[in-house]
């Protein structure tokens, strides 16, 4: 088992002189990490690291090996790393159904086939027959839910959560966060979420890391 | 340096046949003509000749295969200096331009250089309806053609004036001055170097000439000044009572014509008989416009094409050059709601038929008669034109 | 090592430096040939010896001391005031709902080529002009039109004004760039809580931001303004002309040796551009330091109202002297006899499109072709630079944004016609394919300043979105990025086909006469002063730079029809 899930190996992130982030860590599958600490700390400079692409000015060191693969240096889209930003980010030139067939795993091939992975994909969301509607016309828990389904139809092995909840008003954030939980339990993902929300960290209800200033684990 | 005929005749002879098409065998030439495309450099600047040119095209696709394109001029010394231009960087086929309206000066510094095609005009089959005897068309301003170029058109300075508000001719350079000392502000006349400006300057230094015949001759410095003195002491009357006090002036003829419908000037120099009455038939003139000429008469000259030494489409150009010598090409550009420009053809040895469509064609309500256009004066040798140019853009053309 | 896509690494690599050779290469190229020939190395004449005849005998013509003073004062004068009425506009009104009405009115004037605008106003102005018309002969009494030197006058006013009319919409346009990348409104209503007014507090606090953002626009519309040709053959005076038109008359004089001193002129006129834009940051730099006198000395008002009043009227000139010119091109082009003091023709005709037709039609696709091309060339190295600079993390920095104004900020005299000498002493032929890669060097920086910022200001996240769901780089491209930016990249290509469509120097020395565009028979149609053909040509000339614009905001619109987040961005 000691193979399967996420794990950073001796990670450290470094903004010229100033060491933001220093771990040593193992999600494993299923399990929730979660980082906290106040905006500007570099919680979300660590997500960019594991999904490969670190914003210019930073530089970091250590290892990512997902299910005993180092993707340390695999380009972000032959990682397998699913990601959900604050924003649900559907591409909003594309229609609900070819969002998540953009987000489908391309082994699935044949278009009746893909049509009917899109079709029970939005029945298990509750959004049956909404294949061709505008994602902009949509509510915010619906948009979320897409986002979310679009993630998870590329077959990740890891789950990114970036302020995922953030936008969301505090009825609907629950009801989110309970789904996306689920799911990656449900898909034995290892999960790490970055968050400045305790409710959010006691939701997950594993291990939480609390980053300060310096970016120092306290 | 000038091409001796024979010389000439010779150099056409020794070249390789598939290099140069020999005008006299016609038959080989409209063959070699099928499919050329002809850039004819012409100056652009008025749209009737505009139209007549687009109008040739059509024709000579249709009948000859060839692909008339026009290269719309400002100034005909462009198209001159981009054959020199070719000729230095040695680009010595398939040059820019196949075929040039030409004359007076730049066919002289052409021919000098050795930069056209030729002699050819004569060969071609329509030469033979040309009006040789009656009309300059084997001199340019002095200097012999020898088949170098192909006259297409006759020229004959007129003056345009609104009979509105100017109703009498005026006779000489001397009335002219004296009208517009009288009435500053209502004439004015194309910049020189424009070619019509410069005619204006020509025109006026005959007119003021006890004896014109001196300007047959190249200039000579020993008499220039002399000679010239009667026009600078005419144009530094002038120039102060002219449209803009002559700090201004039009860049081109047709601009005149604008400037009459504006009301701005009265009186405009034109160097076709017919142009007052296409104008008018254009809404470009008001219909009081009428011509006249002066008492000593007024300058004239022919429009030829030539081809340049490097064309590619040489035969193409000549089957052009020929159709425009044709009845039919000379019947509509003489036609005063089309054009208007006078035939180089002699009317004697048209059929019958040809000859009536040319008396079918009705004078335009400005047009003057033949008689009433009166003697035409020769032009000058091209030195003088060269000279005068460079002279007036001197006391006139830099100063404010 | 940061590991965003190291594996395809140098795959757009080059494109940033082929787009630098495509837009530096012919400047430079043409540059060294004006310099040779005007000391006097030229050996397609057979002048070899170097020495300094050619400026010797460009000193002696005796036009030289008036062209190059108006070309001097038109410059000077254009770009102050220009910029003078931008900020009076802003500083006055901006936010307000008529600033948002000048500027509606005034963005698409920005595409009316030149040349258009410029016969436009030129009927207008002139004594017996439109504006004249009106007034005559109830109030003015002039049954004639009255003999004063309006249009090219020596002072170059006329030339002076249409030029200003031209650049007022390109520099409020700059300006509201600025603005939108500024808190420049904030900073405004902090100042006028502070008790000061609109404009004064819009001066002291917003400008000098702003300014320094639109300092580079600034110089190309200085250099610009003085080395400017079609504008000058049109409203320019001839007696003498400036020097740029007259460089050109040399250029195309029988006489080759002309063209040793055409290449002084072209080198004097550089040099000349250089100096005054010394003299400008000289300016600036006074500016600034009596600026910061007066902004620390506390005074509130300084005649804001009139100010204001000022800046509107002349922004509202501006606007109608243009439309005004255009609805002048637009009923000459359908006139039938029609003079002086009428305020309209006699009768309307169809006659003047229709002798046109076959030529029109000629230029226009003539025009359509190199415009098409150059900008498709743009738009694709444009995309490629961007793309790499994102790709490879590539900063963009202050130098950088200095060349790509350089091809806009050299006199278009100073090099077009060492590029045509050289080409064609090289043998290399005149034509289409050289026009089309010189149109390239002045579409591509508009091309590249208009679609920079909403390239770069492009949500990344979604791309980073895209290639979590396992797509690479290129399917984030075209699939995602591109898509999304379709509205910007359309009007990014209609920016650069307008650029194109005005360009008449280029097309008519690198084109060696035989390309004819709308532009250059419009500029020749202009000598012949036949104003309805004019009209004609203008129009065409004014449809063709602004179709691509109404294509730019439709086809989104229809395309984004049903997607609403697409639709207003």
């Amino acid at each position: 088992m000691g193979d399967q899930g996420l794990t950073l190996e001796n990670v450290e992130i470094r903004n010229g002189q100033n060491t933001l982030i220093s771990i040593n860590t193992h999600i494993a599958p299923g399990e929730v990490l979660t980082i906290m600490g106040p905006s500007g700390v570099g919680k979300s400079t660590l997500l960019s690291y594991v999904i490969g692409n670190l914003p210019p000015g930073f530089d970091a060191k250590g290892r990512i090996v997902l299910d005993g693969h180092d993707i340390t240096h695999l380009p972000t889209n032959k990682r397998r790393v699913g990601i959900l930003f604050q924003d649900d980010l559907l591409f909003p030139h594309m229609s609900v159904g070819e969002n998540l067939s953009f987000g489908l795993h391309a082994d699935i091939k044949g278009r009746a086939v893909r049509r009917m992975h899109i079709e029970a994909a939005l029945t298990e969301i509750n959004l049956e027959g909404f294949a061709n509607r505008d994602p902009e016309t949509l509510s915010g828990g619906q948009k979320a839910r897409v986002a979310l389904m679009r993630m998870l139809l590329s077959n990740p092995c890891a789950l990114l959560l970036d302020e995922a909840f953030a936008r969301l008003d505090t009825k609907l954030r629950g009801q989110v966060r309970n789904l996306v939980f689920e799911y990656a339990r449900k898909r034995d993902l290892p999960t790490l979420m970055v968050t400045h929300d305790q409710a959010d960290a006691d939701a997950a209800g594993g291990e939480c890391i609390h980053l300060l200033e310096f970016g120092k684990p306290n | 340096m000038r091409v001796p005929f024979l010389a000439a005749a010779f150099f056409a002879f020794a070249i390789p046949a598939a290099a140069d098409p020999e005008p006299s065998d016609w038959d080989t030439v409209l063959a070699e003509a099928q499919g050329q495309t002809v850039y004819w450099n012409a100056w652009g600047g008025s749209t009737a000749t505009n139209d007549f040119i687009m109008w040739v095209g059509e024709r000579v696709s249709e009948d000859f295969g060839v692909t008339l394109e026009h290269v719309k001029l400002s100034d005909t010394a462009d198209a001159v200096s981009r054959v020199l231009a070719e000729k230095t960087a040695g680009k010595d086929e398939d040059g820019a331009i196949d075929m040039i309206w030409i004359n007076g000066a730049n066919f002289n510094s052409m021919k000098q250089a050795d930069l056209l095609f030729g002699p050819f005009a004569e060969q071609l089959p329509n030469w033979q309806f040309v009006d040789v005897a009656g009309k300059t068309v084997q001199t340019d301003f002095t200097v012999p053609t020898e088949g170098f170029e192909a006259p297409w058109a006759m020229a004959q300075v007129v003056f345009i004036h609104d009979t509105a508000r100017l109703s009498e001719p005026l006779g000489s350079m001397t009335e002219i001055l004296d009208w517009s000392k009288s009435n500053p502000g209502r004439f004015t006349f194309p910049q020189p170097p424009d070619f019509l400006g410069s005619t204006f300057l020509k025109q006026a230094l005959i007119d003021l000439s006890e004896d014109p015949s001196v300007l047959q001759n190249p200039v000579d410095d020993a008499n220039y000044d002399a000679v010239t003195a009667p026009l600078w002491s005419f144009l530094d009357e002038l120039t102060p009572t002219l449209w803009r006090q002559g700090r201004a002036y039009p860049q081109t003829g047709p601009r005149q014509l604008q400037l009459i419908t504006d009301g701005e000037i009265d009186l405009a120099i034109s160097f076709s008989p017919n142009e007052a009455s296409t104008a008018i038939a254009n809404f470009q003139l008001p219909d009081t416009a009428r011509t006249f000429v002066l008492e000593k008469g007024t300058l004239g000259n022919a429009s030829f094409v030539a081809i340049p030494y490097n064309s590619g489409s040489k035969a193409g150009a000549m089957v052009v050059a020929n159709f425009l010598m044709s009845p039919e090409a000379q019947v509509r550009a003489q036609d005063p709601s089309i054009l208007g420009y006078n035939t180089v053809l002699n009317m004697a040895v048209l059929s019958t038929e040809d000859r009536a469509k040319f008396d079918a064609l009705e004078l335009g309500i400005a047009t003057l008669t033949p008689a009433e256009l009166g003697t035409v004066q020769a032009e000058p040798h091209p030195s003088w034109m060269t000279r005068i140019e460079a002279d007036w853009i001197k006391k006139y053309g830099v100063s404010e | 090592m940061n590991g965003r896509h190291q594996t395809e690494r140098f795959r757009f690599a080059w494109l940033p430096y082929l787009t630098l050779f495509a837009m530096l290469g012919p400047l430079l190229a043409g540059l060294a040939g004006t310099v040779a020939p005007a000391f006097g190395y030229m050996p397609a004449l057979g002048t070899r010896d170097l020495s300094l005849d050619v400026f010797r005998s460009l000193m002696a013509w005796p036009g030289l001391y008036d062209a190059v003073r108006l070309s001097v004062t038109t410059g000077f004068l254009a770009t102050a005031i220009s910029l003078g009425i931008v900020t009076l506009i802003t500083a006055g009104w901006v936010g307000t709902k008529s600033f948002r009405i000048l500027e509606r009115l005034l963005s698409p004037l920005l595409s009316v080529p030149h040349a258009a605008a410029a016969f436009g106003f030129a009927f207008l102005i002139m004594p017996s002009g439109w504006i004249a018309r009106l007034l005559s002969p109830w109030l003015t009494g002039w049954d004639r039109p009255p003999d004063v030197l309006i249009v090219q006058d020596p002072y170059g006013l006329a030339m002076t004004a249409g030029l200003i009319a031209k650049e007022v919409p390109f520099l409020l346009l700059m300006v509201l760039a600025a603005l939108s990348q500024s808190n420049g409104t904030r900073r405004q209503i902090v100042a006028q809580a502070l008790g000061y007014g609109r404009v004064t507090g819009w001066l002291k606090t917003v400008f000098p931001s702003i300014y320094s953002q639109i300092r580079l626009p600034v110089y190309v519309v200085l250099a610009y303004s003085m080395s400017v040709v079609d504008v000058a053959i049109i409203l320019g005076p001839n007696t003498p002309p400036t020097l740029s038109v007259q460089i050109i008359k040399w250029m195309n004089d029988p006489d080759l040796s002309f063209r040793l001193q055409a290449a002084a002129g072209a080198l004097a006129q550089f040099l000349l551009v250089i100096a005054a834009m010394l003299v400008w940051r000289m300016g600036e730099l006074f500016v600034a330091f009596a600026g910061r006198r007066w902004i620390v000395r506390g005074r509130r008002q300084l005649l804001d109202k009139t100010l204001r009043t000022v800046g509107f009227t002349a922004g509202v000139i501006t606007a109608a002297s243009i439309i005004l010119g255009l609805a002048g091109l637009v009923l000459w082009s359908f006139a039938g006899f029609w003079s002086y003091p009428d305020i309209l023709p006699d009768n309307l005709s169809l006659r003047s499109w229709a002798r046109s037709g076959a030529g029109l039609s000629d230029a226009a696709f003539e025009t359509m072709i190199i415009a098409f091309a150059s900008t498709l060339i743009a738009v694709f190295l444009t995309i490629g630079c961007l793309e790499a600079e994102y790709r490879y993390n590539l900063r963009i920095t202050r130098r950088s944004l200095l060349i790509l104004y350089l091809p806009l900020m050299v006199p278009q005299t100073a090099f077009l016609p060492g590029l045509q000498t050289l080409l064609l002493t090289t043998g290399a032929d005149t034509g289409r394919l050289p026009v089309i890669l010189t149109h390239l060097v002045f579409v591509l920086p508009y091309v590249f300043l208009s679609l920079g910022d909403p390239f770069r200001s492009w949500d990344t996240r979604y791309a980073t979105t895209a290639s979590a769901l396992g797509a690479g780089p290129d399917r984030v491209l075209w699939r995602i990025r591109l898509p999304m930016l379709l509205a910007p990249v359309l009007t990014a290509m209609a920016v650069g086909f307008a650029v194109s469509v005005g360009q008449y120097l280029p097309t008519l020395l690198i084109g060696g006469g035989r390309l004819q565009t709308l532009t250059t028979e419009a500029v020749a149609l202009a000598a012949g002063g036949d104003r309805r053909v004019i009209g004609v040509y203008g129009l065409a000339q004014t449809t063709a730079a602004l179709l691509p614009f109404l294509i730019a905001i439709l086809l989104p619109a229809f395309l984004w029809r049903n997607r609403k987040a697409l639709r207003h961005g």
